[in-house]
Formats: C-alpha cells, structure tokens, sequence
C-alpha cells in the first residue's frame, strides 16, 4: 500500500497597515506617486536621518495582537536585520526579532464542520521595502521608495494547517479581523497582505517535522491552493525516490504552476540582528492595553449576533453577508435608509453573490453605494418596477453604481399598471394565439404561461406580472 | 590575544558586508576584529548578575510622532545625489525579482 503523508503547513503573513503617513516619517503611504516622490532623508537612509515611531501603528499592532487573542509584549524594541539589495537603501530593515510587539495567540478557524485554533507565534511590526522595475530598454532596474518604510505588521503562525483549505480559512479569518479593525485593507492582489508558505510533508503518523521549505510571490487565495498541492506532491515524490528535501526559498510561478529555487544569495540567511539605537523602547502599561480593548470596534461574531436579533436575518445569510466588513457596511447602510433589512440582504445573497462571481471579485470590490441599493429596493416595494426589470437594474448598479430612480425614468421601465393598455394587448395576444387559447379553454394550465410570456415580450417586460395573469383568465 | 578570527570568518564576514579585500587588508580586519573580541572579554569579567540586558543608555521610552501627512515631494532631494538616474527613479545593475 501507497505510504500516507501530512502536510505541515505554517504561515508568515505580512500586512501594510492602513496609516496615513509612513512607520518612522511622515511621509505619505498613499499609493499611486509619481516614484520617489514620498520620500525623505528617513525613508532613504541618508546618513543622519532620524527615525521617529508612528505612534498609529503601535496601536494598529496592538489592536491586531488582542484581536488574534495574544499577549501584548509590555516592554517591545524594534533591532535592524541587515542585508544588501537595492530595494532597502538603509541596508538593513528596522523590524523586531527579540521582543515582538505580541506573542503566543490564536485565531479559530472553521473548514466544513470542523472547528481548529491556529495559534500564532509572534506578530512584530517592521518596515516595507522600496520596488524595483524591470527596465527592458537598457536591461537596468529602476528603483522606487515610495513604499519603503511604509509600516507592516508580520503575522507568524505554528506549523499547525494541514491543507490547503485550512491555509485559506486562516488567511480569511486574519483578513476579516483585520478589517473589521479597519487595521488594513487586506488586498492580496495589491500586495497590501502577502503570505509566505513554510510547508514540509511526513508520513502520516510521525513526530518529527520533515524538512521545510518556504514559498514566496503568492499574490491570491487560488495561487495559494495551488503552490501548497505543488509543493506537496514535489516533497513527496523527492523522498519517495529517496531524495532529499532541501531547506530553502522557492518562489512560486502561477503560469507555470510549478515553484523554483531562489538563488542562495538572494536567501544568505545571515542577517546580524542587533538593536536598533535610533529607536527607544516602547513600554506598553496595561492601561493603554485596556484603551485599545474598549475601543475595539463590533467584530464578526459579534456583529453574526447583532443581525440575527435585530434584523431578523438567518444564520446562514448573516454569515456570509459579516464575512466581508465591506458588505456588512453596505448591508446596514441601505438597511437603514429603506427598513427593510430582507429585502437588503437578498440582494446582496442572490443577485451580489452571483455577479461577484461572475466577475471573478471579491466582496471588498464592491463598487455600488448602499443609497441606490436602497432606492431598488424602495421602486420594487412600491410595485414601480417588476421583479425582472429589477434584476436588469441592479445590474447596472452593480457594474456603474447608476441611479436607479433617474435609470427607470430615462428608459421608462415603470411597470405598467394601465388597465386599459393591458386590455388592448391582451385582446392582442388573444387573436394571434389562437391554438395556446384553445388549449388553455381545453384545460392546458400550461398554456396560460405562453400567453403571459407573449403579453410580457409584448409590454417589453414591464407589465405586472399578477395583473396580466388575473386580466388573461377574466378574458377568457 | 585570546582571540583568533580564522581566514573562512574574515572571507565570510566579508561576503555579508559586500567588501573585496585584499590579502593585506584581510591581516589588517582580523587584527582589528580579534582587538574588539578581546575587549568583550574584558566586559565578559564584570558581574552582571540581576543586571537586566539593555539597549539604550539613556532612560527614555515611547518617543511617538502622530500619524500626519507632511506631503512633501522628496523626489528631487532624493535623487540628487544618485550616481544614475531614470524615471525619477534611482537606475541600479539588473536585479532579479
């Protein structure tokens, strides 16, 4: 019989926090500058330069360690991790090795019905690093520090996910805490949460740990799926041929789906930390500990609750609606603007869902205002529009965020409740069907339906659908 | 001298610290470095029981800036001194990544 393996899975997750200015200067994170433009003497480490903390991203940090259930570090100091390459003009990182800012948390996650802690190491706060581009013309690299020094808090977990699906489920839960704290956006794509795969494989049943190997430049949830399969089957077939699995960097190649080792130099793992000595301690007392818990906003669980007491709304729906902080936003917004909460939340469960799909997005894209959902819901309440017509314009509102009062005026899609109008297309409809009428008159319910379909097609859908069924059976 | 720096500690120190040296500068560092390992034994003699480690001299502690935006642009200070330039972007040897 074929030998069994686990997968020891843990995770180094990287997040840029959403302050306004940079970790040790006030120079802007904002994206999009023109390059170098948000830069000083600290964020280029001209020599002299003087470091000072922003005190936000302390409390981001510790906001993040009590959320992930961690002991706050009271006395915590940042040290330099040195190392040459022409993204980090200091030559070293400002970062905490020796006294991170929280240890020894957890987060719980949940895969199908299964409920497991994933318990968290350490989490320190440290610096980002500038970008290099690729110049083709002259085979050069262009280097940009707008991003350096723009503030991180890196996330260490235990080696304790077993599967690419528990991964996910990690990586979710920290981003939803995150952003409910409102700590960071969390978006993969953007580079605003990385993760980092240290995974190893053992025979199902062993003690020891296998040897490990990191994974980087994993930018999506399915990228990540995929590099922990890939990764899995290449340790398992190296030790079936008797091979050994080498302790190193690989850099993962989505296209290629396959991953490939860094070169050694790149991965000197030498990195001479000391203190840093331009930077003092920060000594955190238990009360702004306390001032950071009382101010931690409405979490998921907690908000679950709020929904299911106060909106009325299932178990299932409020789940999926909290999941994201960004809908839940959305869903309250328009809930208040309209009463009617339902209405709001089947919106987003059935027709959000389906074209977020179909879009390939996420919940966090979601680009509609919670007003125009609301003035939807207030046109199909009020019998304006019919149900299809409805669904056409929520479409619109979810790919331009039009609005839907002027959107049904300007196209005239105002149900129509006429009777009369109804009367003479329906006489209509009648006389060019006569086989569907006589076998309605025959008995056939069915062919009621064909006749409705005409009316509809005939009224270009903005007939009311009940009205043309009870004014068909009147008539016939 | 108690201290000995060997020739692989001087050549790896100096892979770390991108530094080519020649054999004569090579005698010259680990002369040097092999004085300072000396001197941490001389501070290895003192009693430090019960003496918490320390990394700053000064008792001073949460020196914060508010988290304000100076919206500045750095650009044309950053790059005066740059040896190459391009794009308003520093132009450095190919790198990889």
């Amino acid at each position: 019989m074929a030998k069994q393996y686990e997968t020891v899975i843990g995770l180094e997750v990287h997040v840029e926090l959403a302050t306004k200015t940079k970790i040790f200067c006030s120079c802007s994170t904002e994206f999009g500058g023109a390059p170098n433009t948000h830069t000083c003497p600290v964020c280029t480490g001209m020599p002299g330069a003087l470091p000072v903390l922003n005190k936000q991203v302390v409390e981001y940090a510790m906001a993040i360690g009590l959320a992930a259930n961690c002991e706050i570090t009271k006395v915590c100091k940042f040290d330099r991790k040195n190392y040459f390459y022409p993204d980090n003009p200091q030559n070293y990182q400002i970062s905490q090795l020796y006294l991170p800012i929280a240890r020894n948390g957890y987060v719980e996650i949940e895969v199908g019905d299964t409920k497991k802690k994933v318990r968290i190491h350490e989490m320190h706060m440290e610096e980002d690093a500038g970008k290099l581009v690729h110049d083709e013309w002259d085979d050069t690299s262009l280097v940009d520090y707008n991003r350096s020094g723009v503030p991180l808090v890196e996330i260490v977990s235990e080696p304790d996910m077993r599967s690419a699906d528990e991964v996910i489920a990690y990586l979710e839960k920290l981003r939803m805490i995150i952003q409910y704290l409102g700590a960071s956006d969390c978006k993969l794509q953007e580079g605003s949460m990385r993760a980092d795969v240290n995974l190893s494989v053992r025979e199902a049943g062993t003690k020891e740990f296998g040897t490990r190997t990191e994974m980087k430049n994993l930018n999506s949830f399915k990228a990540i799926a995929r590099a922990i399969e890939g990764e899995r089957q290449r340790q398992i077939e190296l030790i079936e041929e008797g091979k050994e699995v080498i302790q190193e960097t690989r850099r993962w190649d989505d296209n290629k789906e396959s991953s490939y080792a860094m070169r050694s130099k790149e991965d000197a793992q030498d990195y001479r930390y000391f203190p840093d000595p331009d930077l003092v301690p920060i000594v955190i007392s238990d009360e702004w500990i306390e001032r950071i818990r009382a101010n931690q906003p409405e979490l998921q669980t907690e908000k679950l609750e709020r929904y299911k007491k106060e909106y009325d709304i299932p178990q299932y729906d409020a789940r999926i609606i909290t999941s994201s902080k960004h809908m839940a936003d959305i869903f309250e917004a328009a809930a208040a603007i309209c009463g009617k909460p339902k209405k709001v939340s089947n919106w987003l469960m059935v027709e959000t869902l389906r074209l977020l799909k179909d879009h390939n997005m996420e919940p966090e894209d979601i680009r509609f205002s919670p007003e125009n959902l609301a003035k939807l819901v207030r046109l199909t309440e009020a019998g304006i529009i019919n149900s299809s017509v409805a669904k056409e314009v929520f479409e619109k509102i979810f790919a331009e965020d039009i609005d839907p009062e002027t959107y049904v005026e300007e196209r005239g899609l105002r149900t129509v409740n006429d009777e009369g109008a109804l009367i003479e297309v329906l006489k209509k409809v009648i006389a060019d069907n006569p086989q569907a009428v006589e076998d309605y008159r025959g008995g056939k319910e069915k062919a009621l339906g064909a006749l409705v379909g005409q009316t509809m097609k005939a009224m270009k859908g903005k007939a009311n659908p009940g009205l043309v069924n009870q004014k068909l059976k009147e008539m016939l | 001298m108690a201290n000995k720096i060997s020739d692989e500690t001087i050549e790896y120190v100096g892979i770390l610290a991108k530094l080519e040296l020649s054999g004569e500068e090579k005698e010259k560092a680990k002369a040097d470095m092999e004085r300072m390992l000396d001197y941490i034994d001389t501070l290895n003699e003192l009693d430090t029981e019960g003496v918490e480690p320390m990394s700053h001299v000064f008792p001073v502690h949460n020196v914060f800036r508010e988290d304000v935006a100076s919206y500045k642009d750095g650009s044309t200070d950053t790059l005066a001194n740059a040896p190459l330039k391009k794009d308003n972007s520093f132009k450095v040897p190919k790198t990889i990544g």
